[in-house]
């Protein structure tokens, strides 16, 4: 099969992106990958100010592209297909992609590929290492926490997920509670450092029943409570902070490993070839959950992999991929495609229900 | 006007967030205040779960700040506003319209400045104890009243 050329574009979240990917399906590389973001912004303010408006993403979204373009030296008449994230995101951001690949699309006269943007993330082994279907996903990314199977281009299998909060959420709230800087996932890790993780027994949520679903908003909770314990006139000493932060990661990476245990067993299964883990999001660059996560999959006897970060958070490469994949297989959209707030990528599995549910209704 | 409730577990506020569900109308708003951890997130959870016609995933605002879902008779917004640089951000997020024709369950509420409904229930959870959260319910437009009556009895 000859080479594809495709411009990926995304902006469902705070980032806007474009880039360019050429190959084949499972043999791809990235010629431009550019996002204009503001993670640095973000942590001059403690928090995090995102890029909310549709407006800013449409202002954005022309530049990166010409941006995407140039570097990567490739003419808009050289590329093959246009393929953009259709959602889950912020309304307005993933319309604001849409539109502007619609008209590019409509002006070259050249194909649309409406991507599934958690289908961007899921795919990224495939462009970063050439995994070969079926390989297991561990996807943990901004507000997601789910183990999927991925067995090609569109089927995902879940086998589970975060009820409620997702990890990196979890810590970046721990780090609010402990006031450690923004983005919580890096400055938790360095304090847990000098921290004793035996301190502070935290709870393991959900450890204690079957399957491969996790919790994490009790255990910021729980750290809540142990902080307040401690604390005298309001104020936490650094080692308080840092056993604290000891025990919270303890309590999170002993979560993860079992629970990729688990996923594990209902992948190694289906007997795959070339049995892989994948583990994609701000999480894997933990050092002591990579370390724990790699050692469950050599048990297992499945191979470790974690894309570069770059690739990992939100990008236009990804969904460059993606789109590659589906529009090799002939699948295409049209004028009608339409951006998509919620978009599971897989309708078929369970929804994850908190303790909010309403009893065995379904 | 004021109404204490104490929840002595999660799942109390469950139950809580049960019983208001089906008497909450389109332009209801429900401003949820407390710090982390007061299970302001898993009121709103319960309270969505219980109008959901199918049960659904319902993940946690934080990092896309509004998460929509389709209720019996109008949409339900789950906006979580802590990320807001400033209130005029709402309008770009179509919450001023929400606010309109929603059911709209707010966390970190603080962010929309004057763009705060007047009409709204505010929704104050505080730790008292171990599991157990006083939700303080205060409001002035009366519509709110039998409805609160209705969760007490």
């Amino acid at each position: 099969m000859s080479d594809l050329t495709i411009l990926g574009i995304e902006s469902s979240c705070d980032d806007t992106g474009a880039a360019i990917v050429r190959g084949t399906a499972g043999n791809a590389r990235v010629l431009s990958n550019i996002v204009m973001g503001q993670a640095e912004l973000h942590a001059a303010f403690g928090g995090v100010v995102p890029e909310i408006a549709a407006r800013a993403h449409a202002e954005k979204v022309d530049l990166a592209v010409k941006q995407a373009l140039s570097e990567a030296m490739v003419s808009l008449s050289e590329v093959d297909a246009i393929a953009v994230t259709a959602g889950p995101g912020l309304i307005g951001g993933v319309l604001s992609g849409v539109m502007c690949a619609k008209g590019i699309a409509a002006a070259l006269g050249k194909p649309l590929v409406g991507v599934n943007h958690l289908a961007g993330h899921a795919l990224t082994p495939r462009l970063t290492d050439g995994l070969t279907y079926p390989y297991m996903m561990l996807l943990v990314s901004g507000g997601h926490c789910q183990f999927l199977i991925v067995r090609g281009p569109d089927e995902f299998i879940r086998v589970g997920g975060t009820i409620d909060d997702a990890p990196g959420e979890a810590f970046d709230k721990v780090a609010r509670l402990l006031a450690l800087p923004q983005p919580g996932g890096p400055s938790v890790e360095a304090r847990a450092r000098d921290g004793d993780p035996k301190r502070f027994r935290f709870p393991r949520p959900l450890l204690d029943r079957e399957g491969c679903d996790m919790s994490y908003s009790g255990l910021k909770t729980a750290v809540l409570r142990a902080r307040d314990e401690v604390m005298t006139d309001n104020t936490l000493t650094a080692q308080d902070q840092a056993d604290l932060c000891a025990g919270f990661q303890e309590a999170v990476t002993a979560v993860l490993a079992e629970k990729t245990r688990r996923a594990l067993r209902v992948y190694m299964e289906l007997n795959p070839s070339q049995p892989m883990i994948a583990v994609a999001g701000g999480v894997a660059a933990n050092q002591a959950i990579r370390a724990a996560l790699t050692t469950v999959a050599e048990e297992a006897g499945a191979g470790f992999t974690a894309p570069p970060l770059k690739l990992c958070t939100d990008n236009g490469a990804m969904i460059a991929y993606a789109g590659l994949e589906r529009f090799a297989l002939g699948e295409t959209d049209d004028m009608t495609l339409q951006a998509r707030p919620r978009w599971p990528l897989d309708k078929k599995s369970a929804p994850m229900i908190g303790s909010g549910k309403k009893g065995a209704k379904a | 006007m004021e109404q204490l409730f104490e929840l002595r577990s999660p799942e109390d506020t469950t139950r809580f967030a049960e019983t208001l569900a089906p008497l909450l109308n389109a332009g209801d708003i429900i401003l949820l205040e407390g710090p982390i951890g007061a299970g302001k997130t898993h009121f709103a959870r319960s309270l969505i779960q219980a109008l959901l016609p199918e049960p659904e995933d319902i993940p946690s605002p934080t990092f896309t700040i509004v998460q929509v879902y389709d209720g019996p008779d109008c949409e339900i917004w789950h906006s979580d506003l802590y990320r807001l640089g400033h209130p005029d951000e709402a309008i770009e997020l179509g919450l001023d319209e929400a606010f309109e024709a929603a059911i709209c369950l707010i966390e970190w509420p603080d962010r929309l400045g004057d763009l705060l409904p007047a009409s709204a229930l505010s929704m104050t959870l505080e730790t008292s104890g171990d599991d157990t959260r006083t939700a303080r319910l205060t409001w002035s437009d009366p519509a709110w009243t039998p409805k609160i009556e209705g969760v007490a009895l």
